[in-house]
């Protein structure tokens, strides 16, 4: 009797499985918990990845702005490179959040490939990312000019995701970019 | 035209898809012998239609038809033409066109390759093939159809394929994998029409274990191919991430292992038969669930397709149709007395046990760790990321957990053994190793703990596996060496286990001992890693296909001996503006140099990282030896002298495998 009750086991341990996808359907893996939107940026005391100082929130001053989630041990992030690289020669001004990562590496990684970034907040243990809600690397933030947290994208940063989601807090740019993408046509 | 008649073909082959669900297996039970020879006709006509569908969509992307929805995401006109072919699977609809492609390939090969079966076997078997094809046929059709027109606004030109995916590797990654995913759906409709049929024995395990064997061998070699990809074309010589979409290729290649072992003692001793029907079960479900997790947007990746919940839920349905409905006839069916075979503790039969208790515990582990995220955010309690960390901490242990039985393995009995004779056997090798490991460790590199334990226990395994193959040649003391008592089954283990012994030194080794640099050079500079020289000796532009590439020409030399000259670029592709990097590999048995391009910085002068990789190839090519081995082991005789007549499960018949003395 009991071995036969036993087979059921595999068939009720599909149906719960069955159960959460249904539930992971209706819920977007990559939207902000909308508890922190509009909220200020959490306030923080870490050092800065370059000079070593520290800093907190009053110095993510050049607003709006974008605040990026990278790390090294993150391979989308490196895809996304160099499209920071782009939007941070247009006038985007992007903090950087080095997120659970080895400051040293992270070092190397800006002088590898470039450093789209005004200032890297070092967020080794990962705290910070805890108060914002970081899911994962990358994740790009945008805040206001009043310090407000008002737009979350997960992954890859691209020149699509950017016009479609994130223009609004960055007018100027779009006009700027048209040359930009020109370029690239050109092949240069 | 074209897409519309590839259209119409692949309604065609979902009505015949309908038509081979039903009909054989309605004759299956009314014994209506023509009904059920209709099968093998009905799996070949649905092969002829995909394929057609398949071959227009083809013609679509070769001759930039970009009214064509998914030509005109996909493909460009610039494209080099087999680009333009692979850029069909680089997508959501055209790879699921493929994935039903591969289905009704294997379909029609078990439909010409089991006319020994029983003719009921045969109808039942192609019929649960019959109905996953109608499942992934109604798919495309309703939720996915790769013909959708772009009328009357057709682009001028397409917006490309992704540069990633613009690459020799990704021409054959897909179709590989996709035959070990769909190839699963054999054993897993052996398993349903034995379990419908009531005849769980030897002769279905016999049966089912060349197709399991086959299948898992191009899963095997599917996802080496992925992960060699990802080494070289991603651009920073990583070798596996445990992403979502990696682990839902890796999961099913876990279950199969455990499913081609098991097999091996359903065969062999006729015991562990439900359990070995359970994992066949289980292999094509994680397969199905990957399909799930990949199309359905709900697990963030870089490799997942867009998502779209309908589609999810489309899936979600099938699955819990196809996996429920096979889980409760399990539960229904499946054989309730415990086995009449005895066996000892110390035996063949626990070992193999052992290989499904790890190997089981790994595939939940993976499981585990990719639902984690979902099970967190469904619970409301956060959001997540499981990371490397996790995956190494619970797999590395387990894999060394694993190898010391498996060195034994091989050489071990069935029904009854003895640890007398155990250590008899794998004493010397083991000694040996054991005194060899810190030596051969220190020769190569400098010493280290966890590569000299690697080494001992892959050697231990290696020569296990030798001793074996010697002592069978060797077998009879009249000089002459008897090559004939090597079966293709035998040589196939001995592949498999080797490979996998290379994979784990390789995994230790380039993990432990690799070394990278992030420079900035100009030309004329060098610099050094692992004893070698690398000097940038000048830049330059160069123009692609449908790229501009920066080139960086470096000589490399070792004792002052020049090695090899690599040219890393970063490219440009021009119809989309993505900057990609070509690293540049020197590629040798014992270590890869690695060089790719970062940013320009200033005048002449680029970062450039680089990297020396230790035995990094021998990952690649052990996990070639396992998927071969696997597919050598299908040649055996024995699996093609079929046997129709219902059997016992046969006793131990020896010599057919070579397995008892």
């Amino acid at each position: 009797m009991d071995l036969h009750a036993r087979r059921f086991i595999p068939l009720l341990g599909f149906v719960l499985l069955s159960v959460l996808l249904f539930r992971g359907l209706s819920l977007d893996p990559t939207s902000l918990p909308a508890a922190r939107l509009g909220q200020i940026f959490p306030e923080f005391a870490k050092l800065e990845l370059q000079s070593g100082d520290v800093i907190s929130v009053v110095d993510l001053n050049q607003r709006p702005a974008l605040v990026n989630v990278w790390a090294t041990w993150c391979y989308s992030c490196r895809i996304e490179h160099p499209y920071l690289l782009e939007l941070a020669k247009s006038g985007v001004p992007i903090y950087g959040l080095n997120y659970k990562d080895d400051p040293v590496k992270a070092r190397g990684w800006l002088a590898q490939l470039g450093d789209p970034y005004r200032l890297n907040i070092v967020d080794d243990e990962g705290s910070l990312g805890l108060d914002l809600g970081v899911y994962g690397a990358p994740e790009t933030y945008v805040i206001d000019r009043d310090g407000k947290i008002v737009h979350r994208h997960v992954g890859v940063l691209d020149q699509s995701v950017f016009r479609a989601d994130f223009s609004a807090w960055f007018p100027a740019l779009m006009d700027a970019q048209a040359p930009v993408a020109q370029r690239a046509l050109d092949g240069k | 035209m074209i897409p519309e008649l590839g259209h119409i073909s692949l309604i065609i082959a979902f009505v015949l898809a309908i038509g081979l669900t039903v009909i054989p297996f309605w004759g299956s039970f009314r014994t209506n012998v023509a009904a059920m020879n209709l099968a093998p006709s009905l799996a070949v006509g649905i092969l002829v239609f995909t394929a057609t569908a398949f071959g227009l969509l083809a013609t679509s992307f070769l001759q930039d038809d970009f009214s064509v929805a998914v030509v005109a995401a996909n493909s460009n006109s610039l494209l080099p033409p087999i680009f333009k072919f692979s850029a069909l699977w680089g997508n959501h609809e055209g790879s699921l066109l493929l994935w039903v492609l591969i289905l009704s390939t294997w379909m029609t090969a078990v439909a010409f390759l089991s006319r020994g079966l029983p003719l009921t076997m045969i109808a039942r078997v192609l019929s649960v093939m019959g109905l996953i094809a109608v499942g992934f046929l109604a798919f495309s059709l309703l939720t996915s159809n790769p013909f959708e027109r772009l009328l009357p606004n057709t682009p001028l030109d397409g917006s490309d394929l992704n540069p990633l995916l613009q690459d020799p590797g990704l021409i054959i990654h897909p179709p590989l994998l996709y035959m070990g995913y769909v190839g699963l759906s054999v054993p897993f409709a052996f398993a349903i029409a034995a379990l419908i049929g009531g005849r769980l024995d030897a002769s279905w395990a016999r049966w089912s274990r060349p197709w399991t064997n086959v299948a898992w061998g191009f899963l095997t070699l599917g996802i080496m191919l992925g992960s060699w990809w990802a080494y070289y074309e991603l651009g920073w010589g990583g070798w596996w991430f445990w992403d979502p979409v990696e682990n839902a290729s890796f999961m099913p290649w876990l279950m199969g292992t455990a499913l081609v072992h098991s097999l091996a003692v359903t065969e062999k001793r006729g015991v562990f038969r439900s359990w070995t029907v359970l994992l066949a079960i289980f292999a094509f479900s994680l397969s199905l669930l990957g399909t799930f997790l990949v199309r359905s947007g709900v697990l963030t990746s870089v490799h997942a397709f867009a998502a779209d919940p309908e589609r999810g839920l489309f899936i979600l349905v099938f699955l819990a149709l196809v996996v429920g409905g096979s889980l409760l006839l399990y539960a229904l069916r499946a054989p309730a007395v415990a086995s009449r075979v005895e066996y000892n503790v110390i035996s063949r039969e626990s070992l193999l046990m052992v290989n499904n208790l790890v190997f089981t515990v790994a595939a939940t582990i993976v499981l585990l760790g990719t639902l984690f995220p979902l099970v967190m955010d469904a619970f409301s309690l956060g959001k997540y990321s499981v990371g490397p960390p996790y995956f190494n901490a619970v797999f590395v242990p387990l894999m060394a957990l694993l190898m010391p039985f498996m060195s034994i393995g091989p050489i071990s009995r069935w029904r009854q053994d003895s640890p007398r004779r155990w250590l008899h056997e794998l004493l010397v090798p083991a000694i040996a190793m054991a005194a060899l490991a810190p030596l051969l460790s220190m020769m190569l590199f400098d010493f280290n703990l966890w590569v000299a334990l690697a080494v001992l226990l892959a050697g231990w395994v290696t020569l296990g596996v030798l001793r074996d193959v010697w002592r069978r040649l060797a077998v009879g003391g009249s000089g002459g060496l008897q090559w004939q008592r090597l079966s293709p089954s035998f040589l196939g283990m001995t592949f498999a286990h080797i490979g996998f012994a290379a994979v784990v030194l390789g995994a230790v080794v380039v993990t432990q001992h690799s070394e990278e640099q992030d420079l900035r050079m100009t030309e004329g500079q060098s610099a050094e890693l692992g004893g070698y020289r690398f000097e940038m000796t000048h830049i330059s532009q160069e123009p692609g296909a449908n790229y501009v590439a920066d080139q960086a020409t470096f000589v490399v030399s070792y004792d002052d001996k020049i090695i090899a000259t690599l040219v890393p670029e970063k490219r440009r592709y021009l119809a989309s503006g993505q900057v990609m990097t070509e690293a540049a590999i020197d590629a040798g048995i014992l270590r890869d140099l690695y060089i790719a391009l970062g940013e320009p910085i200033g005048e002449r002068a680029w970062a450039v990282r680089l990297q020396y990789k230790p035995m990094v190839r021998w990952l690649w090519i052990g996990a070639f030896l396992i998927g071969f081995g696997a597919l050598l082991t299908s040649l055996d005789r024995r699996y093609r002298v079929q046997v129709v007549s219902g059997q016992e499960p046969s006793p131990v018949k020896g010599q057919g495998l070579g397995f008892a003395r």
